[in-house]
């Protein structure tokens, strides 16, 4: 794993864990807190947060002068929508992924895709007009294509 | 005209061909070799679909194909009719050109969604997917339904489910992760890839519906054989028949899943050993040789 992706897990893992029971999110003052054993800089937290901001996978409100940060999705739809890639349920007909075998009934797709309902639209459209933040994708097989699937 | 006959035959060469390969048994046998037959009679058919109307269109130039089209384009770029071609005609070379970009950005496109879904499932993974001291290398999902599958690209990941962890013991786990890194050493999603976007332009095509069937199938077995070769039979068999079961155990009885037939029909191979058929292998991919090479000629003389 590169090293942002770590960041990003780690910053998304405090978002996860430590706001149930808030719903209004988390500032990024308090973010940098949650994760005081790294020592990162205000200004990386403030990075790797737009950066989620813009693959969709946070949301962020204005406060004040300041913005506040909240997961778009639980960890769980996260997985659910990674399982339902995986059983090749996901209705894509891409060759995106190859898989062993697949070993799925209805009921666990029902039971997937409820999951997915249930924690709300883990896919929320990207927001086109934010700005390519000038960190370089990770991965250099890919373009910087910042679209939600399909 | 003769030119226009070459690719109609090839058309429907390439149709018996694939014919005879969705029938065949021996390609399980040699799953590479039947791939690649399958591969060749993909490009010589799309080939021959191009050059066909082409061909028709410019029989008026008593040229090969490639030549004739190119008095055809020098022709054009001086602005001047082209001397015996009807306006049917230029529309049957237009018809040709026009399969031919059709074929190509279909592709094109089913390449551009694959990366952009990846991407996104990279993504995820990068957020929610752990690590396992008992899968080195895989990454793992804490998911009680049993996947395993491979994320594929420069840098690809073998991804297991929390399920498939329970579901396994060490040695079968062990298969299926070597089957899975076949996958993604020799990039069997760029090998679909063309089959699934052919799929996909002509959805209503039984033959490409097939061969697209055939060819995943293929895959599974090539990964199969390169996870035999590091663990033997009866790991890969075992993981296979617990997939298979755990779909039994709940389903409704005749209500099985998709995969199913084609994981009877791997675990069988698996179990009786045949040696691959070398001279059909060589048979088959010299005819499938031949066919491509007739089309190419035509366009390059």
């Amino acid at each position: 794993m590169t090293r942002l992706g770590e960041l990003e897990r780690a910053v998304m893992d405090v978002l996860w864990d430590l706001s149930p029971g808030r719903t209004d999110g988390l500032m990024v003052r308090e973010v940098v807190d949650a994760l005081a054993g790294r020592e990162l800089a205000y200004t990386t937290v403030l990075t790797v947060l737009d950066r989620l901001a813009g693959k969709g996978m946070v949301r962020r409100e204005r406060e004040g002068r300041a913005w506040r940060y909240q997961a778009a999705a639980s960890r769980e739809a996260h997985i659910a929508q990674l399982m339902l890639d995986a059983l090749d349920l996901g209705g894509s007909r891409d060759a995106a992924l190859v898989r062993f075998a697949r070993s799925v009934t209805g009921t666990e797709a029902e039971v997937l895709r409820a999951a997915l309902i249930a924690s709300g639209e883990p896919n929320p459209p990207a927001d086109p007009a934010t700005p390519v933040d000038p960190v370089s994708p990770a991965d250099p097989a890919t373009p910087a294509a910042k679209t939600p699937k399909h | 005209m003769t030119y226009a006959l070459h690719f109609g035959l090839t058309v429907l060469a390439c149709w018996l061909t694939a014919q005879v390969l969705a029938r065949s048994t021996w390609t399980w046998r040699s799953p590479r070799v039947a791939i690649l037959c399958w591969q060749a009679v993909g490009l010589a058919a799309g080939l021959a679909a191009m050059g066909l109307p082409m061909a028709l269109g410019l029989a008026g130039y008593d040229l090969p194909t490639g030549s004739a089209l190119w008095a055809l384009v020098g022709e054009l770029r001086r602005g001047a009719w082209p001397a015996g071609v009807t306006a049917l005609q230029l529309g049957l070379v237009g018809l040709g050109c026009g399969i031919g970009v059709v074929l190509f950005t279909t592709t094109l496109r089913s390449l551009h969604s694959a990366v952009r879904a990846q991407r996104r499932h990279r993504d995820l993974l990068t957020l929610v997917a752990r690590q396992d001291p008992t899968v080195p290398g895989a990454l793992v999902l804490d998911h009680p339904s049993a996947a395993a599958y491979c994320l594929p690209g420069v840098r690809p990941r073998v991804v297991i489910s929390a399920g498939t962890l329970d579901l396994l013991d060490q040695a079968e786990l062990a298969a299926v992760l070597t089957h899975e890194q076949a996958h993604a050493q020799e990039r069997h999603d760029l090998v679909l890839l063309p089959f699934t976007a052919l799929r996909r332009a002509l959805p209503w095509l039984r033959w490409v519906r097939d061969a697209h069937e055939r060819v995943t199938l293929l895959v599974e077995m090539r990964a199969d054989d390169k996870a035999r070769e590091r663990h033997a039979e009866a790991p890969l068999a075992g993981a296979l028949r617990r997939f298979a079961a755990a779909d039994n155990r709940l389903t409704p009885a005749g209500a099985l899943g998709l995969g199913d037939h084609d994981l009877e029909l791997r675990v069988h191979r698996l179990l009786e050993t045949g040696r691959p058929p070398r001279l059909l292998g060589t048979a088959a991919l010299a005819v499938t040789t031949t066919l491509v090479a007739l089309p190419v000629s035509l366009f390059l003389s």
